[in-house]
């Protein structure tokens, strides 16, 4: 395999020592298998060691190396150098969030929004352990599985013109992760997660925009979710009118 | 943090101000998971720097059978990328470039479904003998399951399939995938008894960071999950029942003379430097070192050179500059941390490993290649000395199941 040669642009800022972002250029020799995650490394290990961003399995499953390449929401460790050959690659922390420094965001918000839908199997009454497992069927667990592989990434919030305009949106990672427990037939916690999912800034303020589903690293259809869920949240309603004492 | 031996708590950084903060508590459960970093080639997530192996080490809890390092047989050679067991289950073959399947030379009733150990060591052996491919990140060998046709793949293997065309270009139905072993677990790690207790009241340890003896010289696939969902909640519940009975501890000396050390160590050395070499590499030479002496083969020549470049390189470190002098999320000062820690913990593997004149399980000696009951069935103990870590053994408690020799 021949070595070639990228041209990387990064946004930089430190704070305790910019007043605002700008771009640092570094070229970086590499192989066909590279990602843009290893010419991050290797400008940090050979060039520029004060160059910061997150990442931890390089293997797409932490979620914690999500930058704006080339203006679009994506992981650095999915993001192969040679797919940009001839031309400058820029890289750019998620829009969307607060910067911290260089490519590092803030997660606080979308932390908090994850904690908000109770992101945990809610029973009535906790049976121990000794009396065996909740179980489920292949079949219940395809009715949510998809929505299981979110990494929390933030990438769909990273896309989302809603989450841009609006940041008290709950937006897409989380309103599919409580759709994931809403269908789950273990959980029996819809009552306490329909509120918050239907709230002001909930489910309803999606417009379908579907850059979520697109970005999405690992395959989870989050408009699907928010889709489901308002349906869910309709026909409820409907019931509730039309079977007030709580038909089921 | 200690005071009169007993554990009171832990320094830490706020990554986000770079403020050092004291977490004072009754008890501590370190649950950091292995060291898979200070290996070139590893499975483990790249933030596996054995930090909390290093904690446990420093306060005074030994490191038990630190030489028992488990290897896998199938990582993508560039990334480590972990092949999973499954591509062998489901039928795939192991070639080397005559396209034999050698382990008929080495496990000729197993063969791919033999002991990752032993496949590890096999893919080696014939690496070593030319019979392996060369490529830009080194030997390797084939990974074949074209014969196991599309929907076998597809339904049984869309992870590998995913990983396979994803990490490498390589659509596994028309090509083999590219493999080596490479570092996957440690068997060894921070001292426990069977409730997670490290023997240093106020400390305990669970998970991969702990050695609480289940897996012995060779941990057996998913056993980790056990040590995880079992010994934890045993050292939850050992940790609760201590706390319970002990007094807050009060931020006095010599817990306050303790976290002045740290900070000065952090802030007026390690960060005060302006010249010296990038630590990278000194990682990188540690990680080079540690598979190339320290791996899969060893034996006295090669232990004693991998004790000689952890030293070296612990020096080297000592002098190394860190660039970045933010307080701000200062990720090259954390991985000058990490780094600090890996070579304590790197330098227990040779000087256990070199002691241990035999082969068992996962650590193999070319120059003692068979198992020796008489004089090893016990466990070494790394502890932590001023010089070089000092080595002595704890007996093997065997109870239900008796020691056998291992035949396939």
């Amino acid at each position: 395999m021949s070595q070639d040669i990228a041209t990387i642009r990064v946004t930089r800022y430190r704070p305790e020592k910019d007043a605002k972002p700008f771009f640092q250029e570094y070229k970086v020799p590499y192989r066909h298998d590279m990602v843009v995650l290893d010419a991050l490394n290797y400008i940090k290990a050979e060039i520029d060691g004060s160059l910061t961003y997150r990442w931890s399995c390089r293997m797409g499953v932490c979620g914690s190396c999500g930058a704006n390449i080339d203006g679009e929401p994506k992981l650095t460790c999915a993001s192969f150098l040679h797919e940009f050959k001839g031309r400058t690659i820029t890289v750019e922390p998620m829009t969307h969030f607060p910067v911290i420094k260089d490519l590092v965001v803030d997660m606080q918000d979308f932390m908090e929004k994850l904690v908000k839908i109770k992101p945990w199997i809610i029973r009535e009454k906790e049976t121990p352990p000794e009396q065996g497992e909740y179980k489920q069927s292949a079949k219940e667990l395809e009715r949510y599985s998809q929505f299981s592989s979110c990494i929390n990434c933030m990438l769909c919030y990273a896309a989302c013109p809603i989450y841009g305009l609006n940041e008290k949106f709950l937006g897409p990672a989380a309103t599919a992760l409580a759709y994931r427990y809403i269908e789950d037939s273990r959980d029996q916690g819809k009552e306490v997660r329909f509120p918050i999912v239907h709230e002001m800034e909930g489910a309803w303020e999606c417009t379908l925009v579907g850059e979520c589903s697109v970005v999405c690293p690992k395959g989870v259809d989050p408009m699907l979710a928010i889709q489901k869920t308002k349906i869910l949240g309709a026909t409820n309603a409907i019931k509730s009118l039309l079977m007030p004492r709580g038909g089921r | 943090m200690v005071d009169d031996g007993r554990v009171e708590g832990v320094t830490a950084i706020e990554v986000r101000t770079g403020e050092l903060v004291t977490i004072l508590g009754k008890a501590v459960i370190i649950a950091t998971g292995g060291c898979g970093r200070i290996f070139q080639f590893t499975t483990n997530g790249w933030i596996k720097t054995g930090d909390g192996m290093a904690l446990a080490y420093r306060a005074g809890v030994p490191l038990k059978d630190m030489e028992m390092v488990q290897y896998h047989p199938t990582l993508l050679p560039n990334t480590g990328i972990l092949i999973t067991e499954a591509a062998r289950g489901e039928g795939g073959h192991l070639l080397n470039k005559d396209g034999e399947r050698f382990l008929k030379r080495y496990v000729p009733n197993k063969m791919e479904l033999g002991p990752r150990d032993i496949l590890s060591r096999a893919e080696m052996s014939e690496i070593n003998a030319g019979r392996g491919f060369e490529g830009p990140y080194g030997s390797y060998v084939n990974l074949d399951l074209t014969h196991l046709g599309k929907i076998t793949i597809e339904d049984k293997l869309p992870f590998v399939k995913e990983l396979a065309e994803k990490y490498l270009g390589i659509d596994p139905e028309h090509e083999p995938i590219p493999v080596r072993p490479g570092q996957h677990y440690m068997m060894g790690g921070v001292h426990t008894d069977m409730h997670g207790f490290t023997g240093m009241p106020g400390l305990y340890a669970a998970g991969e960071v702990a050695c609480v003896s289940m897996n012995g010289a060779n941990r057996l696939g998913s056993n980790s999950l056990t040590e995880c969902l079992v010994f934890g909640a045993a050292a939850g519940r050992a940790a609760a029942r201590y706390a319970v009975k002990m007094e807050s501890p009060s931020f006095g000396n010599p817990v306050q003379g303790e976290v002045m050390m740290e900070e000065k160590r952090i802030f007026d050395q390690i960060l005060k430097h302006e010249q010296g070499e990038r630590i990278s590499s000194v990682r990188t030479e540690m990680q080079n070192g540690m598979e190339k002496h320290v791996g899969i083969y060893r034996d006295e020549n090669s232990l004693k050179e991998g004790c000689r470049i952890i030293g070296d390189l612990k020096t080297r470190l000592s002098n190394a500059i860190v660039e970045d002098k933010d307080h701000v999320y200062n990720t090259e000062l954390v991985a000058a941390l990490e780094l600090d820690f890996m070579l304590d913990v790197a330098e227990t593997i040779p000087y256990s490993a070199i002691q241990r004149r035999e082969s068992r399980g996962a650590h193999y000696r070319t120059d003692y290649t068979k198992r020796d009951d008489a004089n090893f069935l016990t466990h070494s103990m790394a502890h932590k000395t001023p010089g070089p870590p000092r080595i002595d053994y704890s007996p093997v408690t065997i109870t239900r199941w008796k020691p056998e020799e291992r035949v396939y």
